[in-house]
């Protein structure tokens, strides 16, 4: 579980994130959504530790981050894994080499265990026959996989994804979602996602954070989404059409 | 008078008594020099952070092979084709500079050889190797920046500048290796202008070489491309480790990499002369 309490993130004068509290609990898909600027991939790098807060702080497992020893603070990375937007694969590495990376850099395992692992979770992933690959060969719903892969390779207590489905098919995006939410509970880890997709919100929004202006402005559930009437959440989710006509139909079968 | 002051220059005027001279900076240039301070600044603590939480060693030892193969190895031909001819026109003017009789042929493979030896294998070849090798390094990490493989490695617990600057800074110390290949193809390249353009014969040439001889000059030659060679291998790192911005900001940080490394080198020419000569 990962608990946020009153986070503030400046850059200059600009204000970015203004007293954000949120829980993020275990074996679920937890996301972040709102318009574009209102601050969920800086809320994520915070969780990430890429930057620190100015006020505020993040727990894991009751561990205080900001708390922390610089050694501590290693150890607890290694215990996340994150799915960049733009899957962030080691160009110059093949699928392979990529998987095996964080194993190679912070275990001790013989080459052959490591080689296990990577075909395992290659496997998890539905990603078979392509470890000799690199990662120019491969196309976008693949090298998400391969991300994936390489995210939860070493069993990771927490995983974090920015945008995972963004640039992808519809239905490869599902098959991502969906894949992210089956690890999720297999492996019961505390999932935060960062998406602006009205899919994924709707299938696997276990959680919902909405966040506007640097303020966290709504949370609920994928179900509870459709019986809001905040004014902002409404307006950022049903902008389209079709998803106003869904949520019509859904407050008509409610009644 | 104040009219007459232009953007970026510094001013020391003096009001006419000689009691104190006033130091004007103008609007820009203040932020400007701040800036250079913090990029120094910002260049200090990345090479305390490069000696920071070392990546294991047989991981770091395939990085500093691999990096061995593409700054050292992969930059010979260059090298080798730039010494050649910059020595053979080296001997050819001096050649063609020599129009009193009484001045010795052997002057040619003397002035040959303190031209590629003082200043053309380690000065002029640090200026190409920035361009190459600084371009390559700032296009591969700035590339990697953008990419958010950079973000990959420190979510990981990855020291990123131990792992990406730190085998370049170890391959680029066999670089005095390429400076003495371009010693020797530099005094071939004039050998073979002198004698086969009929400018010296060969035993003048030769004489020329040998003549006062100093052997420090090598060993100095070698400590400026040490220098040089660190330069080479941090200025480009960072230039391409805090670049911002996508593709086009790449190309824009590997052209003012290249012209930062090469005013850095020949500002440490001349310390470098002056405390090793002067």
């Amino acid at each position: 579980m990962i608990e946020v309490n009153n986070l503030h993130k400046s850059f200059g004068d600009h204000h970015v994130l203004k007293g954000i509290s949120a829980t993020f609990e275990k074996g679920k898909t937890n996301l972040i959504i709102g318009q574009s600027g209102s601050g969920k991939t800086v809320f994520l790098k915070c969780l990430l530790g890429l930057f620190e807060p100015e006020q505020g702080t993040i727990s894991y497992d009751g561990r205080v981050y900001s708390e922390l020893e610089p050694r501590e603070r290693r150890d607890l990375r290694q215990e996340m894994g994150m799915v960049f937007q733009g899957s962030a694969l080691f160009d110059s590495m093949t699928v392979e080499g990529n998987v095996m990376f964080p194993l190679d850099m912070f275990t001790k395992q013989s080459k052959s265990e490591m080689l296990d692992r990577v075909n395992f979770v290659l496997k998890r992933v539905n990603l078979v026959n392509s470890n000799q690959k690199f990662p120019s060969e491969l196309s976008g719903g693949m090298k998400k996989r391969v991300a994936i892969a390489r995210a939860i390779v070493m069993n990771p207590k927490y995983l974090f994804c920015d945008e995972p489905n963004s640039g992808l098919d519809p239905k490869t995006a599902i098959l991502i979602d969906n894949l992210i939410q089956e690890i999720t509970r297999e492996y019961d880890i505390t999932t935060v996602i960062n998406s602006h997709d009205m899919n994924s919100v709707m299938e696997i929004g276990e959680k919902i954070i909405f966040l506007k202006d640097g303020f966290k402005e709504w949370e609920g559930s994928n179900m509870e989404i459709f019986k809001t009437d905040n004014e902002a959440v409404t307006n950022f989710v049903y902008s389209s059409e079709l998803f106003k006509k869904v949520r019509q139909m859904y407050l008509e079968e409610r009644n | 008078m104040f009219s007459k002051i232009t953007n970026y220059t510094l001013l020391i005027l003096n009001p006419g008594y000689n009691k104190v001279n006033i130091v004007i900076f103008t609007a820009r240039s203040v932020p400007l020099l701040m800036n250079y301070v913090s990029s120094i600044g910002s260049y200090s603590i990345m090479i305390r952070e490069v000696f920071k939480k070392p990546t294991k060693w047989p991981i770091m030892k395939s990085l500093i092979l691999k990096e061995i193969d593409e700054l050292i190895y992969g930059s010979m031909g260059i090298i080798i084709f730039i010494s050649f001819f910059i020595g053979g026109v080296v001997a050819i003017q001096t050649a063609l500079n020599i129009s009193n009789p009484l001045i010795p042929r052997n002057l040619i493979g003397f002035a040959t050889r303190q031209s590629v030896i003082l200043e053309f294998a380690p000065t002029f070849t640090s200026i190409i190797m920035a361009g190459k090798v600084g371009s390559y390094i700032t296009s591969s990490i700035g590339t990697m920046r953008v990419t958010e493989q950079i973000d990959a490695l420190e979510v990981m617990g990855v020291n990123s500048l131990n792992y990406l600057v730190f085998p370049k800074i170890i391959a680029m110390f066999f670089y005095p290796f390429v400076v003495a290949i371009a010693m020797y193809i530099g005094i071939l390249g004039g050998w073979i202008a002198g004698v086969f353009g009929g400018f010296s014969s060969s035993a003048d040439f030769v004489e020329g070489l040998q003549l006062d001889f100093t052997p420090f000059h090598v060993t100095y030659s070698f400590i400026k491309s040490v220098v040089f060679a660190f330069v080479i291998a941090t200025v480009p790192s960072y230039h391409g480790y805090y670049m911002k911005g996508g593709a086009l900001e790449v190309g824009k940080a590997s052209t003012t990499a290249f012209v930062w490394t090469s005013v850095v080198i020949i500002i440490l020419n001349y310390i470098l002369t002056q405390l090793l000569l002067g």
